[in-house]
């Protein structure tokens, strides 16, 4: 999956990785690929929850260890 | 107007733990792209000080509660097993620990996400709490403000 920008939230607690992945979704254009490092227990649910209230298509979600990766496309 | 979706948050205690809960909401409904409030009321408004003395004019009562209460979100005790300051010490290790951001980081957050911080004049009053006594860049209100923000609102919460 091609990915425009990765963003690493990896040690970040929240409201952090949200918080991160909002200003770094805002800086692509629509219909490009964010990628999203975290390692918050909660990114999934929280993930999930803010790519569908602002339209966003989470695509994948993988776990690499304790890594959490995420690829959301722009709407 | 704005389709954008709203949480106001009225912020009515003083302890770091509320206040943490109630920024954290604030800078995760910030990050849902709603527009939020927080209302600062009676206790809620020592997360608004300067942790500055600020020279000011006040009565006898005014400068007790002044000394008396936080100045700052810095300086707030926990609402459960405080111990005398010990509390505070305790979980802001365990949060440096866990990377959980501090409180008064939150609160730049806050703002730098455009959350509205609103003091409630009234109790201002009765604290004893002048504007200059405050952060900068807050809005002051009262309890109409409060319910305009909140009439349109999809959450409200008091905490």
């Amino acid at each position: 999956m091609e990915s425009v920008k990765v963003l690493d939230a990896k040690g970040l607690a929240c409201p952090m990785p949200i918080v991160k992945t909002r200003k770094a979704i805002q800086e692509i254009n629509a219909g490009e690929i964010l990628e999203v490092h975290a390692t918050d227990k909660g990114a999934k649910s929280d993930l999930a929850a803010w790519a569908k209230s602002g339209g966003h298509e989470l695509l994948k979600d993988t776990q690499e260890g304790d890594v959490l990766k995420f690829w959301i496309k722009k709407a | 107007m704005t389709d954008k979706k709203k949480t106001t948050i009225i912020l009515f205690s003083g302890d770091y733990d509320k206040a943490m809960a109630a920024y954290i909401i604030a800078n995760g409904a910030a990050a849902y792209d709603h527009e939020v409030t927080i209302f600062h009321t009676f206790w809620g408004l020592n997360a608004l000080r300067k942790d500055n003395q600020v020279p000011v004019k006040k009565g006898f009562m005014e400068k007790m509660f002044g000394k008396m209460m936080p100045r700052g979100v810095d300086k707030m005790g926990l609402s459960k097993m405080n111990y005398l300051g010990m509390g505070p010490k305790m979980i802001k290790n365990v949060m440096k620990k866990h990377n959980a951001m501090p409180l008064p980081d939150l609160v730049n957050m806050a703002q730098e996400q455009e959350v509205k911080l609103l003091a409630c004049t009234m109790t201002m009053d009765l604290l004893g709490l002048q504007k200059e006594e405050l952060l900068d860049n807050i809005d002051y209100g009262g309890v109409a403000a409060y319910v305009g923000d909140s009439e349109d609102a999809n959450i409200t919460l008091f905490i």
